[in-house]
């Protein structure tokens, strides 16, 4: 009920005030770029505000919760990236007086063609970004709400976060939402910060698990007996239970359910040999099960008892494994151990070991067996990939000049470092207080849960409900931003630049209001597909196809005279797509859409598709340009001057003032 | 302008500031790929506790942060004294 107050005052709130701020936005270039006034401090409040998604605020702590140490360079990377943006783009961009990325692309070149292609993208990552920030809603209001109200569902969320931005957004238009983002930024770090110091003052500190993890490598979180909801095969693989190897488990139903499949964990490789046999026992029935069982009906009060099993691999390595349990439907359980070990707690499932969490190369990046390569595409793709977020680029327009642009994006690297650098103290104190949460598959939400083991139940809501705002307005923001920037790019590219360029002033902000509603509504449908996806998976595509794409087309044109309109159109589209589809044919692998056996390497490849990526982008640029250097147009030097001179100096022109 | 003087010009003021991004860059980039190649060959460095922390995880979840507003601080002073230096020598 609490939690409910606080998500119901940020939501009114962001109403309110949005429509607070469309009173002052009246012109035209206040609906675009809020009238290019916005000041250092605020303008980097709303650009952290747009930034920290859901992804920051609720995935991160979850994969390092889940991952250990190599999910550090998720908040690292979000933050760092902002660096090369200040380095290379941030006051070139803003010098170049261009409202859009398209605007960008063809006034750079003279290219209208080029337009087109510039603005497919803004679309492509846009609904890319937008998909995990539906997911996240629909998650946090299942999360909070189905408990108190039975019949909430995921779409609800989706709902209401999608239809009360889009309504923001096709009022305010981009000053409309300027003063909503940025003091969404500020309810985000409060809500990260100040929770986590009161739950870690009674729960344990930041550094507790780490220092636990070094003197005991070889212990896994234990966990008490407590009933776990497990999901269903609609959220695979999230819906799977693998036991630990370390010990024995119980594993009791608390309803009658189904499992899709038993199967060994680790999978087993080519030429290992083991004996699972009597691995697994239902304690007085008489159920027929073993450990390949399939579409196995678990009636209520069923007792498994699970026992480790040895492993030789084919070079005489012996090894401990265990079962993985694949739920049908979502269903309720209780995990514990025979008496004597541990005093019958079990040892967490699906929890990495102490070592392999506190280390580098564990899990996460080590799972396809290149943990090196894995680690630099990742890093790769994090710090080209927010260079190449048109959503954040077009806030930079907002800048009265090149300069303040600067001095924003040091600001934004405050402000953000200020905000991630609680994420990995919410993970590791997920590890160490709620290890219930790898069990069921929540890591996701350790952010919203964790005060909840508070033992004054009334100060639990009340922090609970804090980081449930938090989240929201993480969703929220984000959300807002991608939408304006997707109706801009209707608005404003594609009707009043390529459909109708005699269109008015008026002409295009009306088309901004239908671009908004109509982009609003394709935004939500797409949140409803994609339940069974993690977030933070979903918002690396973005970011790595934003890093193949924009980032080289922004980099090389500020600085390169000799890059052409084919060169850089090229290496952007060539570049943006192969990693979309590397990225897509991944997905469906793993939803089984697609039987393709990978190899290893090839797969990390794909998953992480950066390494290759931005290379490849940026060398057929530079190929491309260099076999069509006639088309160099003609007045580059002027376009460099516009690009960098000081404004003092009257070189630098706005497309629309 | 002519197309003379702004080749020149920009040409003059573009590898100021490209020298200046370039140099930051390579501290930036330096500990973006050196952190994981210690990682790699110097596990036991890396795993030296620190106030409760490994080192790594020290510098890759804490002191990270604010390494990065120190470069950036150092390029928003640096890039501003060259515009007024180019802006001084261009309108004199």
């Amino acid at each position: 009920m609490i939690e409910l107050l606080f998500v119901m005052l940020i939501t009114f709130g962001t109403i309110g005030l949005g429509i607070w701020a469309t009173k002052k936005s009246q012109s035209v270039a206040d609906f675009f770029v809020a009238g290019r006034s916005v000041n250092v401090f605020w303008n980097a409040s709303a650009i952290s505000g747009e930034y920290l998604s859901a992804a920051s605020f609720m995935g991160v702590a979850g994969l390092i919760m889940k991952n250990g140490y190599d999910a550090l360079w998720y908040p690292v990377g979000y933050a760092a990236g902002y660096l090369f943006l200040l380095l290379f783009i941030a006051g070139p961009l803003r010098r170049f007086g261009a409202y859009t990325i398209p605007d960008f692309a063809e006034g750079r070149f003279h290219s209208p063609a080029f337009r087109k292609i510039a603005v497919s993208f803004v679309l492509f990552i846009g609904f890319f970004y937008t998909m995990p920030q539906m997911k996240g809603a629909g998650t946090v209001v299942l999360g909070i709400f189905a408990p108190i109200f039975p019949g909430w569902q995921y779409w609800y969320g989706i709902a209401i976060v999608g239809s009360v931005i889009t309504f923001n957004v096709a009022l305010g238009g981009m000053k409309g939402i300027t003063i909503v983002q940025a003091m969404q930024y500020w309810v985000k770090v409060f809500a990260i910060s100040v929770p986590f110091f009161i739950v870690s003052a009674f729960l344990g500190s930041y550094t507790k698990p780490i220092s636990n993890a070094v003197a005991e490598p070889k212990g896994i979180p234990l966990i008490p007996g407590s009933v776990i909801s497990m999901k269903g095969k609609a959220v695979a693989p999230n819906n799977a239970l693998a036991l630990s190897s370390a010990g024995e488990t119980l594993v009791k139903f608390e309803e009658d359910s189904v499992l899709t499949a038993i199967s060994v964990n680790p999978k087993p490789k080519p030429g290992d040999v083991f004996d699972a046999s009597g691995s697994i026992n239902a304690v007085g029935t008489v159920l027929a099960v073993n450990e390949k069982s399939k579409n196995l009906s678990v009636p209520k009060d069923t007792l498994l008892d699970v026992k480790p099993f040895d492993v030789l691999s084919k070079d005489g390595k012996k090894s401990k494994a265990s079962l993985k349990f694949e739920f049908e439907k979502p269903a309720k359980i209780r995990i514990t151990a025979p008496l004597s070990q541990n005093e019958g707690k079990a040892y967490a499932p699906n929890a990495p070991g102490n070592e392999k969490w506190v280390s580098p190369y564990g899990p996460l990046t080590s799972k396809n067996g290149y943990p090196v390569l894995y680690t630099y595409s990742l890093i790769i793709a994090l710090v080209c990939g927010t260079a190449g977020l048109p959503h954040i680029l077009v806030r930079f327009y907002t800048n009265p000049d090149g300069k303040s642009a600067k001095r924003t994006t040091l600001w934004v690297m405050v402000m953000l470092g200020g905000f991630y650098v609680f994420t990995p103290m919410w993970g590791s104190l997920g590890r160490f207080a709620m290890p219930i949460l790898y069990a069921s598959n929540g890591t996701d939400s350790t952010i919203i849960k964790l005060p909840s083991m508070l033992s004054d139940p009334t100060l639990g809501h009340i922090l609970g409900g804090i980081t449930a705002a938090g989240a929201f307005a993480a969703f929220m923001s984000t959300f807002s931003g991608l939408l304006v920037s997707m109706s801009g790019a209707f608005a404003h590219d594609i009707y009043g630049k390529i459909i109708k360029p005699q269109s008015s002033a008026d002409d295009r902000k009306n088309a901004f209001k239908y671009a908004a509603v109509g982009v609003g509504v394709i935004s939500m449908l797409l949140g409803l597909l994609v339940e069974s996806f993690d977030i933070a998976t979903m918002v690396g595509w973005a970011f790595a196809i934003g890093a193949a794409s924009y980032f080289p087309l922004l980099l090389l044109g500020s600085w390169w005279r000799g890059l052409t309109a084919k060169g850089a159109a090229t290496g952007m589209l060539v570049g943006g797509l192969a990693s979309l589809v590397a990225i897509v044919t991944t997905m469906m692998i793993d939803k089984k859409y697609l039987s393709l056996e990978v190899s290893p390497l090839m797969r990390s490849l794909m998953e992480q598709p950066a390494i290759w990526g931005v290379p490849l982008s940026i060398t057929l640029m530079v190929v491309i340009s260099k076999m069509t250097a006639k088309a160099v147009p003609h007045d580059v030097d002027t376009m460099m001057l516009r690009l960098h001179a000081p404004e003092e100096l009257g070189h630098s022109k706005d497309y629309i003032s | 302008m002519d197309q003379h003087k702004a080749a020149e010009l920009s040409r003059r003021m573009m590898k100021k500031q490209l020298k200046l991004s370039l140099s930051v860059a390579a501290i930036f980039i330096s500990i973006l790929v050196g952190l994981p190649l210690v990682n790699l060959y110097l596990p036991e460095l890396a795993k030296t506790q620190v106030a409760g922390f490994t080192l790594t995880w020290l510098i890759l979840g804490v002191l990270f942060f604010p390494l990065t507003w120190i470069l950036s601080s150092w390029f928003v002073k640096g890039t501003e004294r060259i515009d007024a230096e180019i802006v001084a020598e261009e309108t004199k």
